[in-house]
């Protein structure tokens, strides 16, 4: 453990636990929505498709997390003008990911630079966040806050309940565009901290494991930020007491724990 | 004034013409009942009004699509979309109006439990909540007793009529079923392909009238006071008011 007492001090550990934090919160914030909207394999496909931009992005601008942010949003957008029936929703995503996969790989063929920049994107490097990418971050994280306490009452409305929801006016096919451009930018942010490999753990665990212990929205929501936030935050804590170890390992199981002892243990007893 | 005017309205999807010309007025406190086989466009119907209507407060119950466990929230939160679901924001504290139209149709017992965890009846009976909470001039239902037991179907359809002779709103319910809201019923529209039929139900629902609708026999028989349409679809069984299901 003394370990984090030295690497406490250093800026490269607080940009990391700052920056973990921060997705963290965004994560948990709109992992509700994933789940209700039923759209855990589209995170999925968005974040392998943030690798392909970041492999984009590396080859020809040298900026992977640019590359990451604008592959994600195309992803997002594609996905909302094809999928627009939930059960035509998962083989358009399926069908997507699996072509953007592979023009990933063909665009690290030719990327002759750093090779750990490719594993990076995939498994996630919080420790190499450096002050523009922090207020890269910081940036996405407000837009996304704010974006989700606007649309947070007819979102909500449009996730469970659509019919009734189109019925009273809500913008019901424009809300889910601009919720799964808010959720692009999400999975980008979180590819920084966890890779495009384990977005899931941070984007939809937690919130899976709050959806375990309460049917309260706003208790949903505040657990499933503080879930996140334990695993993220957390995650980092331990890899820095470690040495050696990476974040992502500890994140995601962290975030496996608590939806394990949520589910298995927290659940049951409660029902008693 | 009229609470619901449809002036000559037509559906098709592609080349398949469905009702052709439909002329429609309801009045406030009118209870209408939409039958019609399978495919007539029943549903399309509804939704024609609510989009000719989007101006006014109506209230709608869509066909039942029981909620599952993983939407975490309660009946009390799916009773308060109606209230101010599509408003922007968070929107903290409680409601009075949530707590009176969920006391209006006796759910004050199961609202604070979780959705998917509550029977269909119970699902229902908060959707007729949800449908009321904000005191809409007309309420559209589309199937609301479907899946339902007798008890339950006793209960969800005497909300919906006390509401209508008490505070004159318009009802507009689509069923395969009159049997049980056969007393209620002010006017009957059936739809069968690009034909439709309205009137008091004593004048459509018979032997005669929908024959000539279905341009094929078709025999109405009261059985024990419940009225059963023989030979409505292309075999020969019973169909369309007499507690079919699919």
């Amino acid at each position: 453990m003394n370990n984090l007492g030295l690497f406490l001090g250093q800026s490269f550990a607080q940009n990391a636990l700052l920056a973990a934090a921060l997705v963290a919160i965004i994560c948990g914030l709109i992992g509700p929505f994933v789940i209700r909207r039923n759209m855990a394999f589209a995170v999925h496909g968005i974040s392998e498709l943030a690798f392909t931009g970041a492999a984009a992005g590396l080859l020809f601008l040298s900026n992977a997390l640019a590359g990451a942010v604008i592959g994600a949003l195309v992803v997002a957008v594609a996905i909302g003008m094809l999928g627009v029936r939930e059960k035509e929703r998962d083989s358009s995503i399926g069908v997507i990911l699996a072509f953007g996969l592979g023009l990933g790989v063909l665009f690290l063929s030719y990327y002759r630079g750093f090779a750990t920049a490719a594993t990076n994107i995939l498994f996630g490097n919080v420790y190499g966040v450096s002050a523009t990418q922090l207020g890269f971050l910081i940036g996405i994280c407000a837009l996304v806050v704010v974006g989700l306490v606007i649309m947070y009452r007819p979102l909500q409305f449009a996730s469970i309940d659509p019919e009734v929801a189109a019925a009273r006016g809500v913008p019901v096919r424009a809300l889910g565009i601009i919720f799964l451009i808010l959720l692009a930018l999400t999975v980008t942010a979180a590819a920084q901290i966890v890779g495009t490999l384990l977005v899931l753990s941070l984007a939809i665990t937690p919130a899976a494991a709050a959806m375990r212990l309460s049917a309260r929205p706003a208790i949903v929501a505040t657990l499933s930020v503080a879930f996140a936030l334990t695993a993220g935050a957390g995650g980092v804590l331990l890899s820095l007491a470690s040495g050696t170890i990476k974040p992502s390992v500890f994140v995601t199981f962290l975030s496996f724990l608590i939806y394990f002892v949520a589910r298995f243990v927290v659940a049951p007893l409660r029902r008693q | 004034m009229s609470a619901i005017t449809l002036t000559n309205a037509s559906l098709q999807f592609g080349d398949h013409k469905l009702w052709q010309n439909l002329n429609l007025s309801i009045e406030p406190g009118e209870f209408v009942v939409v039958l019609g086989p399978n495919g007539s466009g029943k549903t399309s119907l509804l939704k024609r009004m609510l989009e000719d209507h989007a101006d006014q407060c109506i209230g709608y119950i869509p066909q039942q699509r029981g909620f599952g466990e993983d939407v975490a929230i309660r009946g009390y939160d799916l009773v308060r979309f109606g209230l101010d679901g599509h408003k922007y924001g968070i929107g903290f504290g409680t409601k009075k109006a949530v707590d009176k139209a969920i006391k209006a149709v006796g759910a004050e017992d199961f609202a604070m439990q979780p959705l998917g965890k509550l029977s269909g009846g119970q699902q229902q009976r908060l959707r007729v909540a949800q449908a009321l909470v904000e005191n809409p001039s007309i309420l559209l239902c589309d199937e609301p007793l479907l899946s339902l037991d007798l008890t339950q179907q006793g209960i969800v359809s005497n909300l919906i009529n006390e509401r209508r002779t008490k505070h004159k709103t318009a009802v507009v319910f689509v069923t395969h079923d009159i049997n049980p809201i056969l007393p209620m019923v002010d006017k009957v529209l059936y739809l069968v392909g690009e034909k439709w039929l309205l009137g008091k139900p004593d004048d459509i629902l018979t032997t005669k009238a929908l024959t000539e609708l279905y341009g094929s026999p078709v025999e109405v028989l009261n059985i024990h006071g419940r009225l059963v349409v023989l030979g409505a679809e292309d075999s020969l069984h019973a169909e369309a008011l007499g507690g079919h299901h699919e």
